[in-house]
């Protein structure tokens, strides 16, 4: 047993020690202990050290908002199963779980960090600001290293998480957030009504309040004894669920909440392949918020000295687990629940050594039970200071007369147990952007105008006590039912021993000593004082919204919930406004901090996303190729032989195929099926070509503007009939060019009588390219003729391939005789190994996407996406030859004629010859007139494509240039990194061939 | 995340089977040429922007495919009705006295 357990306490199981490490120090608690519970029982509040100044923090809450105690923790299984910033009043311990405390060095107990704690005054709000403002140039050598390093709680992990998680979908007639007696209530109100229903709770166990009041009875039965029977008929009902460490995280438009549910992270031993969280998506038709109220803490000098906490908090440890937080507490408090958790503090054996109460009046039975106990009360006391640093051992009491702080005197203890008022949980609420209204006589934010099916019952709508739980509970469930178009009956519970109170909310409080001086904390985790707000209002800040990011106050991961109506009050009292005039900061989702993990779900590794890949593919695995991603798909980018880099492939590649014979998989290649009786003018519409005269048979190069003039797309289109086109679009495009064609059909020529069909994956498509294509295709073709005169460049037809249906292109995207072959999806690796076969005769070599970008760039053809960038037209470009100049009309025409787009000195694309055959430019390099100017020089263009041409035996580039046709054979200067400038000539695009001849191979 | 309803399919639907396409009734000019740069201008680029009732396009892209047209309130993201493309725009009255 160790120190500070109460024996007969506590709903830990005795029966079950458990042993588990803080700081590689072995320390035992008992199945169902949280860390910091297990930790305070060894008589440890000293959880962690503060964000600004070190200092050293104690556990303050038992609960989900805790800003303090945050831990590392390493689950079971070690390597990748770290995590940092964990509450641990919510971590749950078990054989072999170690945790850590963060922010110290060399140790918890003496960490040279403190000394900022020294430098407080300047630290003040606004620091950032102030403080890193000059010189400009220390900005990235001195100050962000140094921001970096200091900031930050806890460690971020290093190694893959190796734990997997889970997602699923739900749907329900009314979720339940929060199992206290007004959740339980609601949930039994429901579902006996027969409605779905599930109820959650972040908690290892329901009952929430109930935990920590023992002592209350509910139909005559002990609290705990009435729990367990309503946990029984909860789960006796086919159509309620009920989930426990399940926290909802957010609430999002139309009654969808976020649940993330804790697996695996409170059991020793996991099971084999079991996901660690689950986040369920719940679409439920009614909501019940049922989350409570948080308590506040008060502020005052030395507030965060370790053995300060909350009084339910202590109350919680005591009832729940079975701890007393300290065994001379001093209760300090403004409202009278804090005196029900120091009655049951000396009840459980603590020497209660005194209650301070900054109210001038309680009620009598209160005195009357705290005077049969033998505690001494303070009526109209302030707090003014603490004494001892790793753990408070007095609190520096005085008398508050008539506003005047009289002569202080010292409590000695080792606990303080705090109590501000209570702060009605409403984040779930404000995620809805439900408006909150301001109740001047409790000085809360209630729940106001909702925008959700949703319904607010207990401590959330500032009711108190047991008894008024149950009753808006049953009344919330009565109400979703209702809403669903059911009846419920409507239960009531004689609650006995019930213990209701009120209190009030205030500043900090007055001392006799400087205020300036004082270190009341509003916010621990961000270490915001009381000065820190006051001062933000005094430099200008007048918005809640302008003081809170100024100061950081509840911009910690716990958002505030301590801190943030402390805060409010401070800053209005400063402005000399009310509180509903200062506004209040809106909470956002998550709830509490959720992982990584739980968002990403299955989406992650291979099933991060799609990998589309061709009927080919697995040939060019097998063959050693290298792959590279493109859009989606994965395509061959070389095929190294042994030894070879990607550079040496490819030179040998281009050889190969301007020698000989290539073979390259296009079927990534986007294709659309445009038919119709009026297809002819859809695509007069939409492509800039004209296209009424291509006969069928023939194919063209089809240029695509968006309706601003700008290139979207390209392609070579076949006619197959004279009511049917076979589209081509870029790989990356299809999806977006049939989307497009799809809205131009639908909603501005729906009397059009055209379908569109995407057929990308019907068809494997092979690319012959090189002098010899015709001569290893040709055996296989039947049904047609494709010699030259027969099947001229630019030609379509339907016919067989080695005996498949096909439709053959003869076009060339490299400048060299070349036939693009398609075949049903299902034959294409066949039919490629068939060619392969064939092609030996040839040399024949198979090439990937980077030889394919060289050999079109040495022929000057763009890649809509690289060359352009979606401010390009198609002048710009150089294609100003692929415009029906005599159609009246088509998607982006009259666009080429707006005063941007006939402006002189836009950038054209041209092409650039380094001085240095052997410098390959870098691709996105940017381009001046003169290197020896000034800087910033003036940027007239960049690189768009850039490769080492082996066919030329020398570099290629090619530029968008600010009056780039204007600048033929100038010298334009491309500056490097290491400070120098590559000079180039401007050229035309088209490198090799110009003429053409290479595609009229007999 | 929304839920949509398509009037194509006549059914609900979450808001992943659809892709948002912009700002509705605004019609595309028969002749193009007929128009002055300024025209022109405010075709491709002037949106009403509102702070209230919005007139917007979507696609039920990975559904029936179909675009139309939806009402829906830019301050409260909720969506007051959806209409097949061509269909004159709805009035409020109307649709409040439907409610």
């Amino acid at each position: 047993m160790t120190e500070y357990r109460v024996e007969g306490r506590g709903r830990v199981n005795r029966a079950k020690p458990v042993k588990f490490t803080f700081d590689d120090k072995t320390y035992e608690g008992f199945e169902g202990d949280t860390v910091a519970s297990a930790l305070l029982a060894n008589g440890e509040h000293l959880m962690g050290r503060s964000f600004k100044y070190h200092r050293p923090r104690g556990v303050v809450t038992a609960s989900s908002e805790e800003p303090n105690a945050l831990i590392g923790t390493t689950r079971g299984g070690g390597k990748g199963r770290f995590e940092p910033n964990t509450r641990a009043t919510m971590q749950e311990i078990y054989a072999g779980l170690k945790t850590e405390s963060q922010n110290k060095w060399p140790s918890l107990k003496f960490d040279l960090g403190a000394i900022n704690d020294r430098l407080y005054m300047l630290f003040s709000a606004g620091f950032y600001y102030k403080t890193f403002m000059w010189p400009r140039s220390f900005w990235d050598s001195v100050y962000e290293p140094f921001i970096r390093k200091a900031a930050g709680l806890g460690k971020a992990p290093t190694e893959v998480d190796p734990d997997h998680y889970a997602s699923r979908y739900l749907h329900c007639d009314v979720l339940v957030v929060g199992s206290g007696p007004s959740g339980i209530a609601a949930a039994l109100t429901a579902g006996r009504a027969g409605s779905k229903v599930v109820l959650v709770d972040e908690n290892s166990e329901m009952g929430g309040t109930l935990l920590s009041e023992p002592s209350v009875s509910i139909d005559g039965q002990p609290a705990w004894e009435w729990l367990e029977g309503a946990m029984a008929e909860l789960d006796r009902m086919p159509n309620v669920t009920r989930m426990t460490r399940t926290t909802a995280m957010g609430y999002y438009h139309q009654n969808m909440i976020g649940l993330v549910q804790k697996l695996t992270d409170h059991m020793a031993d996991v099971p084999e392949g079991a996901p660690r969280e689950r986040m369920w998506r719940v679409r439920a038709k009614e909501v019940v918020l049922a989350q409570g109220a948080i308590e506040r803490p008060m502020v005052f000098d030395g507030n965060d000295t370790p053995g300060i906490m909350m009084a339910g908090a202590a109350q919680t440890f005591l009832n729940r687990f079975g701890v007393l937080v300290g065994k001379k507490p001093v209760v300090l408090t403004s409202h009278d629940s804090a005196w029900y958790s120091a009655f049951d503090m000396a009840d459980a054996g603590a020497k209660v050594v005194a209650i301070v109460d900054t109210r001038e009046t309680v009620s009598q039975a209160l005195l009357d039970e705290a005077n049969a106990r033998g505690i001494k009360t303070y009526l109209s006391y302030t707090a003014t200071g603490t004494k001892g640093r790793l753990r408070v051992s007095a609190l520096r009491v005085n008398p508050v007369r008539n506003g005047k702080v009289g002569s202080a005197h010292l409590l000695f203890c080792d606990a303080v147990l705090v109590c501000g008022g209570w702060t009605p949980s409403l984040h779930l609420f404000s995620h809805t952007k439900g408006s909150l209204h301001w109740d001047e006589e409790a000085k809360v934010y209630l729940p106001g105008h909702k925008t959700e099916d949703v319904h607010i019952a207990g401590a959330g709508r500032g009711l108190w006590g047991i008894a008024a739980a149950l009753e808006d509970g049953t009344k919330a469930g009565t109400d979703a039912v209702k809403s669903l178009g059911g009846n419920a009956g409507v239960a009531t519970y004689e609650v006995a021993d019930d213990r209701t109170g009120t209190g009030i909310t205030q500043k900090e409080l007055p001392t006799d000593r400087s205020a300036g001086k004082a270190k009341a904390f509003v916010d621990f985790q961000n270490d915001v004082t009381a000065k820190d707000i006051r001062l933000a209002v005094r430099e200008g800040m007048k918005s809640i919204e302008h003081v809170k990011r100024y100061t950081t106050n509840g911009m910690a991961t716990d958002q505030g919930k301590l801190s943030n109506m402390n805060g409010l009050t401070i800053a209005s009292d400063a402005l000399g406004k009310e509180a509903p005039q200062v506004g209040l900061t809106t909470f956002r989702p998550p709830y509490t901090p959720t992982t990584f993990g739980a968002f990403a779900g299955y989406h992650k590794g291979k099933h991060f996303e799609v990998t589309r890949k061709t009927p080919i593919d697995s040939w060019a695995e097998e063959h050693g190729a290298e792959f590279e991603p493109v859009a989606l798909w994965r395509r061959a980018w070389y095929f190294p032989m042994a030894g070879e880099d990607m550079h040496k492939a490819v030179a040998r590649e281009c050889k190969a195929t301007r020698e000989s014979l290539g073979i390259f998989d296009a079927s990534t290649l986007g294709k659309i099926e445009v038919s119709g009786p009026d297809a002819t003018e859809f695509m007069n519409r939409m492509y800039t070509n004209p296209w009424t005269k291509l006969g069928v048979g023939r194919a063209r190069y089809g240029l695509l503007l968006g309706e601003e003039g700008f290139i979207r797309d390209d392609g070579v289109i076949g006619r197959m009939r004279d009511d049917l086109f076979h589209v081509t679009t870029t790989t990356g495009g299809a999806a977006r060019v049939l989307n497009m064609m799809e809205d131009y059909l639908q909603t501005e020529w729906p009397d059009l009588k055209v379908w569109l069909t995407s057929t990308t994956e019907e068809w494997a498509t092979i690319a012959l390219n090189g002098p010899n294509a015709r001569k290893v295709l040709a055996p296989f073709v039947e049904g047609i003729d494709i010699s030259d005169e027969a099947f001229p460049h630019m030609s379509v037809r339907e016919c067989t391939v080695a005996g498949f249906p096909s439709r053959l292109f003869r076009i060339s995207f490299t400048g060299e005789l070349g036939f693009e072959i398609n075949v049903p999806a299902r034959h294409g690796k066949e039919l490629w190994e068939k060619l392969w076969a064939e092609g030996q005769k040839y040399d024949i070599c198979p090439y990937g996407t980077e030889t394919m970008h060289v050999l079109r760039a040495e022929k000057g053809f763009i890649i809509v996406g690289q060359d352009t960038d979606g401010t390009v037209t198609p002048q710009d470009a150089g294609i100003g030859w692929a415009i029906g100049k005599k159609k009246p009309d088509f998607v982006g025409k009259r666009s080429l004629d707006r005063p941007d787009i006939v402006a002189p000195n836009r950038k054209q694309l041209v092409g650039l010859l380094t001085e240095d055959p052997k410098t390959v430019l870098t691709e996105g390099a940017q381009i001046v007139a003169d290197p020896k100017q000034a800087k910033p020089m003036k940027m007239i263009g960049h690189v768009t494509s850039s490769y080492w041409s082996e066919s030329l035996g020398r570099s290629i580039a090619m530029a968008v240039v600010e009056g780039g046709f204007d600048r033929m054979d100038d010298t334009l200067h491309i500056p490097t990194e290491n400070g120098d400038a590559v000079p180039a000539k401007v050229t035309s695009t088209v490198f090799y061939d110009p003429a053409g001849d290479r595609l009229k191979v007999e | 995340m929304l839920l949509i309803h398509c009037p194509y399919c006549d059914d609900t639907l979450p808001e992943l089977e659809f892709a948002y396409a912009g700002e509705a009734h605004i019609d595309r000019p028969a002749d193009p040429s007929k128009l002055t740069d300024e025209e022109w201008r405010d075709f491709l680029f002037i949106r009403t922007n509102v702070k209230g009732v919005h007139a917007e396009r979507w696609r039920h892209i990975n559904g029936c495919g179909r675009f139309f047209n939806a009402l829906r309130d830019t301050v409260s993201d909720r969506f007051l009705t959806t209409y097949k493309a061509g269909e004159a725009r709805p009035d409020m009255q109307t649709l409040e006295a439907a409610e």
